[in-house]
Formats: structure tokens, C-alpha cells, sequence
């Protein structure tokens, strides 16, 4: 497996580490990632390395000098071992990281769901191009529709509603405050002074205290504590990067290629102290399949493809929505439903990590959302409807004035018909009185592909 | 038998023509100038609806009030109807000037081939009544005529003026079984006729019972025979020979509710035909069977069924019915509960119903 990007490289000392050794990454401070451990290119190479036993190959760069590696992980001590790395002769401006390494599996059997996975990533990355080639040598190419990125989240620290005692111990551990006031105003997202002191005044602990010295008990006690307490303000979104309702609406008018597209952003919102942000879009016609809709989840930018019905956006769809409401007949309609929920934690219900859990403040967004969207549609699909009546009516002129003007003509004589376009332009004005109005947020008639 | 008439009518046939294709010009050139003029063409006609059609006590007859609708092109759902309508004056007067003869179920098939298809029958057979009604001729005016023949017998001498059979002439006497009425016969001119009543008679074996004993010579009558209702052709030939020959006409059908209203459409015509004055002949005289002569001759008769009844009812009430001798000989069939049929009066012998019934009742009613 081959994979390369033109990122932002990573600095050589942090290579063995980052490459090299399960778990690695600091979750001290928060902000949305696609991971959240730094597990999952490692466990590829883990897999690889397990399957094959060869060594992984990075190539990177931060813009000035390359270096190459070739290292495995010592499976026992979590630790990389380093067989090789060099400094590498730079022949052009290059920037990013490569990596290289063997694995043991189906590929004939993955196919479909790798081809699903870069198509959905296509969709909610339509900034990047993405080029697959795959083992018999077909090539899958994904081009960018945009140059837009969206606006990188910012580092945020934790918010004490969402702290777990495994969280607050290590928290604790890599403070460096003296006590427990100065400890929660610098480690914890929205605590001042204020909102700390009167906290600390519903426990009974000391503002004084250090807090490496609590006890284990008095720690658990702590972290149910910071969670139950009432007086916190809300965790705001700046950690929170959302697609936004212009790239997404070019992602999916890329790859669905509908005949109408409309998206909505929600404002943040947040469940117990997780900051997140909905947004939903709604593709019908053109190129999406007719027969059931079509539904496309996605956390943090990540496409998730499996468990379908156990997500909170299938039971949104399937269960809380009612698209008859809406001119939708779930069962015909080629309609398509977009669900992205960016959060710094997003509630997997699983360790699997595929789908998300119908916590009623996400449940309840995502159906706002979707109910915006679905009214849009319903008026696109009015505006449709009425459009194609007087279409249909206007072919009702266009086929019988010229023949009534014909026969007419022929009757008394006449070599040529008198000219019927003055008329098919009255006709036409007619037609267009019924169907002026106004066009609404996010409605295309036509979806130009986004390039 | 010498011919005692000098016929003036020469040129009534020809004349309709002319009238009827200058009413089918003078709508289309009205589509054409609201076309030029960027108009949308529209069309006034007479409504056919039940509120619209009267009895007209004077004239004896159904005619159409002062509503009147309108199509017009504005409306989408006109469109179609009214493209087919001129078509229709179209066809009129692509039959009047190659001279040729069309019927409904041709005008049903020929739309196909322009696009214009009708749903059905009845649609097609809508449009033409629309354009009679428009251009005030009945559509064996612009030569389209019905599937239904009724045929003729006796001295008259007509002229066609249908297409390579233009001034031929022919003599009604010529074939014993009658000479079909179909558009050349609606179409021709009466040349002359030593006829002085015109006889009509609803059933064929009558009619051939009628020729065979001469009874067109010894009453000096031509007999038509309608072959059951009349079809419009021969209403309106009738009504010609009434009018241009100035020839009494009698009526003769079975002694039942049908046969009375044979002979009421020929004298007043019918309701669906309310927008075409030409077709009636309101001096016709119905000769019988009368309910009052199943008494009076004792003619073998049969129970008046359900249906009889129900009609009964109905033609009493009819405006048509209500002067002399209608409402006396209903009140009659109420009483006996009978029906006779023309053929009855063959218990007296072949001859009786020339000999002795029609010579009485022409007698009755030339009184």
C-alpha cells in the first residue's frame, strides 16, 4: 500500500513516534480531529506488519529537507524501532508525507466499500483531489471542485462537562498548577475565576489544595462533580470545524450530481460539554437513484459505512421524518440525505466508531436540520411541479396553434399560414404569470457540478 | 302519365352549397385575421345545453336560445376542440369544392392522420355538430352524410350534381325496390314530378306492399320509405319536397310509441338537431296507425310492454305532442294497453291497407 499526501509533513523527530508507536498523542488540549488517539494508521501498519512482517517506508517533508525511514513496531514494548533513516536530496519544492508498507488481505472482496470510502471522502472533501490506483492498475480519480478549505479548528481545552475519570487523572498529572483554583481556571475550556471559585464552594474542597495530591476517591468524586455542576457555560464551537453550506453543497453536487441540492449548517450546540455543530443537505434528482433514499453519514469529515440502522440519521430519515409532508414519497423519490456531525467527541456508540448514538440533543438538531432542508425541497418540488404544468401547457400551444392557423389558412386559400409566433409569445407570457416566484435559500434548478 | 308539374327549384341544391361553403370560409378567414392580428382565435356558437334548447310554438319546432359560448385559444383546454373544429370547416370545404361525400366515422379516422385523434365517436361526431351549429348547416350541407339509407319510389325526376355525375338525370319509377337516398340523391336537383303528396312509410315491407299495388299511381304519391327513424338526409329531403315541390307529406308507422315519434321528428325534429332550422316539416301530416284504428278495425294487436309505457309517459308530456290529433290517440293507447303493427292490417287481405285504410285516411285528412 501506497499512500501519499501534499500535507503538511511532519517534523523528522516526531517520525518513530508518530509512525511507530500505538496511542501516541496528546489529548490534553481538544479539537475535532478525525482520530482521537492516533490509532488507525497504525493499526494498518500493525496489521501489515503482523500479515507480512516488512518494514514501513515515510518519506516526509515539512518544505525543507526530505527524510526517509524505515521502521516497525516493537509489538511487545509499544516502541518504533528505527531501521533506517536519511536525509534525502530534495529535487523539487515538494511538501507532504508518503508512506509505503505491505499488507495481507482481500482487495476483491473490500473493493466496493474502499470505492464508497474515497467517493464519500470526495463528497466531503471536495477541496482535495483524491487519486486511487488499485492493484490491477484502475484508476479511480476524484477531482476538487473548489479551492475552499474550510477554516482549521482551534485548539481548545477540555470542557468540565464532558470530564471522565481516566480524563482528570491525566489532566492532573500534566498540570503544573499548585492548586486546585489555578488547576481548573488552566485546564479546563470556559472556567474563569468566578465560575471556579463557585464551584469549588458546592465540593468540599480546599481552593487551596494541590490537586496531584487528591485521592483517588476525592478524584472520583471530582470528576462526577465537574460533570453534574450546573453553572458552566457552554463550550463554544471554535474547536469545531464545520464543512460549511457551500462546500458541502459543492461536495455533493460533485459526486451525486442532483438536480437540486440545498444545505443547512446548524448553530453549535453542545451535549454534555461537547461542543457540536449539524449540517445536513438534501440532493434530489439527476443522477440519484430512485427507490429508497439514499443516506450518507459522516463524523468529523470521515465517512461511515457500515451499521446504517443503528444510526442516529437513519432513525432521523427512517423514523422521526414524515416526507409525505414534505411532496416526498420516501419509497419513488431520488432523494439523497447528507448528515455530517462534527464534534470534539462524537458519540460513537461502539468502539467500532460507525455510528453514532441518538443522544437527544444531536437527534434533535439533526432532525432541525433536516426539516429546514426538507422544506426547501417541498418548495423546489412545488416550483417543480408548477413549472412543468406550464411547460406541458405551453406544448399544448405550440402543437395546435400552428395547425389551427394551417387549416384556417388552407380553408379560404391562403398559400402560407399566417405567423403564430406573436401568439406563442403571448402564450407564453400566460404560462409564466403562473410560475414566478421567489427562488429560496439553497435551491438550484440546475446543479452545475460545482467546478 | 303525363307530367303535370313545370318544377321550379333548380339551383336550391347548388345554392345550399354555395351558402354553406361561404359560412365555412367566413370562419376560418376569422381564425385567420385573429391569428395576424396576434388575437387569440375564438369562436362564438349557440349553446347546446338543455337550459338553451326551446320549443318554438310558432315554428313547431326545438330551437336554440340567445346563450352562447365561446372558444377560444386564451383557454389550454380549448385548444385542442378548437383546432379540431377548424379542421373540421376544413374538411367542410375540402368535400364541397373536390365535390366528394364523407361520413362521421370517416371524419373519426381522417383526424388520426393529422395528429388531432379524437377519443371517440361521440368526441368526432361533437365537433361536426359544433361546426353546423357555427356555420347554421346541417352537415350533408358541407356532403357529410349518415351510414343510414332510407330510399325513394315514384315519378320525380332529379338532376345530380355530384362529382362526373353532373346534369345526368334519373326517374324515380326506374327499379321497383326504390332508389337509395344517399348524397347524391340529398344533393341533386328536382327537375320535375307528377307527384301531388309525398307518402312516408317506416317499414320496408310496407313500402314494397305500397309499390307493388300501385298505390304511388292511384294516389299520385312518391313513397319514402325511412327504414325505421329518419336519417337527417332524408328529414331534410322531405322537408324539400314539402318546400320546393310544395307537396303535402304524410306519415305512416306501427301504432306504438316509436312509431309516433318517427313521424314527430320528421314534423319537428328533435332536440340534438335544435341548432339546424332546415330539418323539419312542421305541415307533415301523421297518417297513422292510430291507436284509435286498432278499435276501429279490430287489428290483431299486443300488449303494450313496460318500456311502451314508460315512453308513453314521457311523449305526453312533450311539447311536440300536445296539439291535434297527439294527445287524444295517447289517451287511447293508455286505455287499450295496445300496440299495432303496420303489418296487422293483413288480416284483411294484402290489398286492404291501400284499398280501404290509406284511401279513408287521405280522405280524412285532405278534408
Amino acid at each position: 500500500m501506497f499512500v501519499s499526501d501534499n500535507g503538511t509533513g511532519v517534523p523528522p523527530e516526531h517520525v518513530p513516534q508518530a509512525f511507530g508507536q500505538v496511542l501516541f498523542g496528546s489529548k490534553y488540549v481538544l479539537r475535532q480531529m478525525r482520530g482521537t488517539f492516533g490509532l488507525g494508521g497504525k493499526m494498518a501498519y500493525l496489521y501489515g506488519q503482523i500479515t507480512t512482517n516488512t518494514p514501513l517506508r515515510v518519506v516526509t517533508s515539512t518544505g525543507s529537507k526530505a527524510y526517509e525511514f524505515s521502521l516497525m513496531i516493537d509489538i511487545q514494548k509499544n516502541r518504533p524501532k528505527v531501521l533506517e533513516r536519511r536525509l534525502l536530496k530534495k529535487q523539487k519544492k515538494w511538501r507532504g508525507t508518503l508512506i509505503e508498507f505491505a499488507i495481507e488481505g482481500d482487495y476483491y472482496r473490500a473493493m466496493p466499500k474502499i470505492i464508497d470510502y474515497l467517493g464519500q471522502t470526495a463528497m466531503v472533501a471536495p477541496y482535495a483531489n483524491i487519486t486511487f490506483i488499485d492493484l490491477d492498475g484502475r484508476l479511480v480519480r476524484y477531482t476538487r471542485a473548489t479551492n475552499t478549505m474550510p477554516k482549521s479548528p482551534k485548539e481548545t481545552l477540555p470542557h468540565p462537562l464532558g470530564i471522565d475519570v481516566e480524563n482528570l487523572q491525566r489532566i492532573i498529572e500534566v498540570s503544573d498548577a499548585k492548586n486546585m483554583l489555578r488547576f481548573l481556571r488552566k485546564s479546563f475550556h470556559r472556567v474563569g475565576d468566578a465560575t471556579a471559585r463557585q464551584f469549588l464552594s458546592t465540593t468540599k474542597l480546599d481552593p487551596r489544595r494541590d490537586p496531584k495530591k487528591l485521592s483517588h476517591e476525592e478524584t472520583v468524586e471530582l470528576a462526577r462533580a465537574l460533570r453534574n455542576y450546573d453553572g458552566f457555560l457552554p463550550p463554544d464551537a471554535s474547536c469545531l470545524s464545520p464543512l460549511g453550506e457551500d462546500l458541502l453543497k459543492a461536495g455533493i453536487l460533485k459526486e451525486l450530481k442532483p438536480e437540486f441540492v440545498t444545505v443547512e449548517s446548524r448553530k453549535p450546540s453542545a451535549y454534555s460539554g461537547h461542543p457540536f455543530i449539524v449540517e445536513v443537505g438534501v440532493a434530489y434528482g439527476g443522477g440519484i437513484p430512485a427507490g429508497s433514499i439514499s443516506l450518507y453519514r459522516f463524523a468529523n469529515r470521515i465517512p461511515l459505512l457500515y451499521d446504517e440502522s443503528s444510526d442516529v440519521s437513519w432513525k432521523a430519515v427512517n423514523q422521526l421524518m414524515n416526507w409525505k409532508r414534505y411532496n416526498v414519497d420516501p419509497a419513488v423519490a431520488p432523494l439523497a440525505i447528507v448528515v455530517h456531525i462534527c464534534s470534539t467527541k462524537i458519540p460513537y456508540k461502539t468502539v467500532g466508531k460507525e455510528f453514532v448514538a441518538d443522544r437527544p440533543e444531536i437527534e434533535r438538531e439533526i432532525l432541525n436540520a433536516m426539516r429546514d432542508v426538507g422544506r426547501r425541497l417541498s418548495g423546489f418540488l412545488s416550483r417543480r411541479l408548477s413549472f412543468e404544468r406550464e411547460k406541458r401547457r405551453f406544448d399544448v400551444f405550440e402543437k395546435y396553434l400552428p395547425k389551427m392557423a394551417k387549416y384556417a389558412a388552407s380553408t379560404i386559400g391562403l398559400k402560407t399560414a399566417p405567423n403564430i409566433k406573436p401568439l406563442l409569445v403571448k402564450a407564453s407570457a400566460l404560462s409564466s404569470e403562473v410560475i414566478e416566484g421567489g427562488e429560496e435559500k439553497g435551491s438550484e434548478i440546475e446543479g452545475s457540478g460545482g467546478s | 302519365m303525363a307530367k303535370k308539374k313545370a318544377v321550379k327549384s333548380k339551383g336550391v341544391a347548388v345554392a345550399r352549397k354555395k351558402d354553406s361553403l361561404g359560412t365555412i370560409n367566413a370562419l376560418a378567414d376569422n381564425v385567420v385575421n385573429q391569428i395576424s392580428k396576434a388575437d387569440f382565435p375564438s369562436v362564438e356558437m349557440p349553446s347546446r345545453t338543455t337550459d338553451n334548447i326551446f320549443f318554438d310554438e310558432k315554428l313547431k319546432q326545438y330551437v336554440l336560445g340567445k346563450k352562447v359560448i365561446r372558444r377560444t385559444a386564451r383557454n389550454v383546454k380549448h385548444l385542442k376542440p378548437l383546432t379540431q373544429l377548424v379542421w373540421a370547416d376544413y374538411i367542410g370545404s375540402l368535400l364541397l369544392k373536390e365535390n366528394k361525400t364523407s361520413t362521421l366515422r370517416d371524419v373519426f379516422y381522417m383526424a388520426e392522420g393529422e395528429d388531432l385523434a379524437f377519443e371517440d365517436q361521440p368526441e368526432s361526431d361533437r365537433i361536426i355538430t359544433e361546426l353546423e351549429s357555427v356555420i347554421k348547416h346541417p352537415r350533408e350541407d358541407f356532403n357529410i352524410f349518415p351510414e343510414e339509407r332510407s330510399s325513394m319510389f315514384g315519378d320525380l325526376d332529379i338532376e345530380y350534381t355530384v362529382k362526373g355525375y353532373e346534369g345526368r338525370k334519373l326517374n324515380f319509377t326506374m327499379s321497383p325496390d326504390g332508389m337509395v337516398i344517399g348524397p347524391a340523391v340529398a344533393t341533386s336537383e328536382f327537375v320535375d314530378t307528377s307527384a301531388d303528396k309525398v307518402i312516408v312509410i317506416e317499414k320496408g315491407a310496407m313500402f314494397t306492399r305500397f309499390v307493388e299495388e300501385q298505390a304511388w299511381k292511384r294516389y299520385n304519391a312518391l313513397l319514402i320509405h325511412t327504414a325505421g327513424q329518419a336519417p337527417r338526409a332524408t328529414r331534410s329531403l322531405i322537408r324539400r319536397l314539402n318546400v320546393e315541390l310544395k307537396l303535402p307529406v304524410y306519415l305512416f308507422a306501427d301504432a306504438d310509441p316509436w312509431g309516433l315519434h318517427i313521424c314527430q321528428v320528421i314534423i319537428s325534429g328533435s332536440a340534438n338537431a335544435a341548432h339546424i332550422p332546415e330539418l323539419v316539416t312542421p305541415s307533415a301530416k301523421w297518417a297513422g296507425v292510430y291507436a284509435t284504428d286498432i278499435v276501429k278495425y279490430n287489428l290483431p294487436s299486443t300488449k303494450l310492454n313496460e318500456q311502451d309505457i314508460k315512453r308513453l309517459q314521457e311523449i305526453r308530456k312533450d311539447p311536440r305532442y300536445q296539439g291535434k290529433p297527439w294527445p287524444m290517440e295517447i289517451q287511447k293507447f293508455f286505455e287499450i294497453k295496445r300496440k299495432a303493427e303496420q303489418e296487422a292490417f293483413s288480416r284483411y287481405g294484402l290489398s286492404f291497407i291501400v284499398d280501404k285504410y290509406l284511401k279513408t285516411r287521405l280522405e280524412e285528412l285532405e278534408s
